[in-house]
């Protein structure tokens, strides 16, 4: 029988060792999995790889991490956030090293990653200083750069609703990275607001099916 | 609205009489736009437009955050986290709106599908350069969806201070800071005046009332032209 419920924070997080690259979901607070990544401030896990869209959104979550010094590497899109000053700080006193990637081509080479491609083409970035020293090809007339995948050994993700199977059903906008990441990683970890008995998510509503998932883990409302 | 406050006081031309604040800018933008785009609003000033948009228009507004459908700014209880624009405000979306994951929106945006993208800049050059994620030495960089709307979506427009916080024109010849795309931008939306880019670069469209051509070259390191008077 399938069951990947787990009962507590601190086995939906067993096993995530130090050094550790980790796919975080979310969109400053939306979808982020912030119980999942306060659970990692339980164990002394440290030295991570955070990939995500934002260098922590608010004050909790990763900039948790960052407060507490777990992190040596932020891969993101957008590390500005109103109300994070951690990563800032780390960033300026070069206690966090950051790789700043266009949004569409994070999000894509967390795609390619799961989806066993060995890296894309795109336009994006041609003609500014993060195409200097990368590889390019014209095709059909149009400049584009070469990226390659890029794997997490742990995802975190959010969603709404899951079934033992690990179907997955999302709330809004927090969707976001989840359906993404999902498929990136070794071990796929999810948070949700409620566990619902397998068959009750209509197979049409499923938005990312049990097969890529490894652990679910439910959280109480106001806990996230 | 506080929460977007009007430009920097040390700005030049503040008692112009016409200078708009961003939700009037934001409203003359979206008079702008045809009926039936699909449209992209960035982070900042841009994320005001789906908030002043007049109700009988028929503007789909797209956030990079895989929301195509955005509505007003939300208050209150009809505030939920998991609903947010590309500048982490809560908002509602309209009848009618999807929710894709970050990559779909992402294939969205690179795959030629919106007509528009109304973002903000540090610069924009005469040459449609623009640059809009990184001030070398001053800011943390961030880039967010720029790079690739800038190269997906079928237009680019500009809505910015026409000034910075030292009161130094955005507008200019060449960009000094790390570009975000080349030559991607055609209009640009200012407090004070509204620009095309041209082969022959900065065109005047509107200026605002209380403000003529050569008050404001004053104050602008680039030439401005006014529109043929065959075009206008």
């Amino acid at each position: 029988m399938i069951g990947k419920q787990v009962s507590s924070l601190a086995e939906a997080i067993n096993g995530i060792h130090s050094g550790a690259t980790v796919l975080v979901g979310g969109f400053g607070d939306a979808g982020t999995p912030v119980a999942l990544l306060e659970a990692l401030l339980e164990d002394d896990i440290r030295e991570l790889t955070i990939v995500a869209n934002n260098a922590g959104s608010g004050n909790r979550g990763l900039e948790s991490l960052l407060r507490e010094d777990r992190v040596r590497k932020v891969i993101c899109s957008f590390p500005r956030s109103k109300g994070s000053v951690w990563f800032e700080r780390r960033y300026l006193a070069n206690e966090v090293e950051l790789e700043i990637v266009p949004q569409g081509t994070l999000t894509e080479r967390i795609r390619a990653a799961g989806a066993g491609i060995g890296g894309f083409f795109t336009s994006t970035g041609v003609g500014t200083e993060l195409a200097s020293g990368r590889e390019t090809r014209i095709i059909d007339g149009r400049e584009y750069l070469f990226e390659t995948p890029l794997f997490g050994d742990v995802a975190l993700i959010k969603a709404h609703r899951a079934d033992r199977w690990g179907n997955l059903a999302y709330h809004a906008s927090g969707r976001n990275y989840g359906p993404t990441m999902a498929a990136a990683a070794q071990l796929t970890v999810v948070q949700v607001d409620e566990i619902v008995p397998l068959g009750s998510i209509d197979p049409e509503n499923v938005v990312t099916p049990g097969v890529l998932i490894d652990r679910v883990v439910k959280v109480e409302a106001g806990k996230t | 609205m506080s929460r977007h406050a009007a430009g920097p006081s040390e700005s030049p031309l503040q008692n112009v009489v016409g200078r708009r604040t961003s939700r009037e800018l934001a409203a003359r933008l979206a008079n702008d736009i045809p009926d039936g785009w699909f449209v992209n609003i960035g982070i900042g000033k841009p994320t005001i437009i789906a908030d002043v948009v007049e109700p009988e228009r028929e503007i789909v507004f797209h956030s990079e955050n895989g929301i195509i459908g955005v509505g007003h700014f939300a208050e209150g209880s009809a505030q939920d986290d998991d609903l947010i624009n590309a500048s982490k405000e809560p908002i509602l979306i309209v009848s009618g709106a999807a929710f894709v994951n970050h990559s779909d929106s992402f294939a969205l945006i690179r795959g030629g599908h919106l007509d528009l993208a109304v973002m903000g800049a540090f610069q924009v050059a005469e040459n449609g350069d623009f640059a809009n994620w990184s001030i070398p030495g001053e800011k943390i960089p961030a880039i967010g969806g720029a790079m690739d709307l800038a190269v997906g979506a079928k237009r680019t427009w500009i809505m910015m201070d026409l000034f910075d916080r030292a009161g130094v024109s955005k507008l200019c010849e060449r960009c000094t800071y790390p570009l975000t795309a080349r030559g991607a931008v055609e209009r640009v939306y200012t407090e004070l005046a509204i620009f095309e880019i041209s082969t022959i670069g900065f065109v005047v469209r509107e200026l605002v009332e209380g403000l003529n051509l050569e008050e404001l070259q004053r104050y602008v390191p680039v030439e401005i032209r006014l529109e043929d008077s065959h075009l206008i």
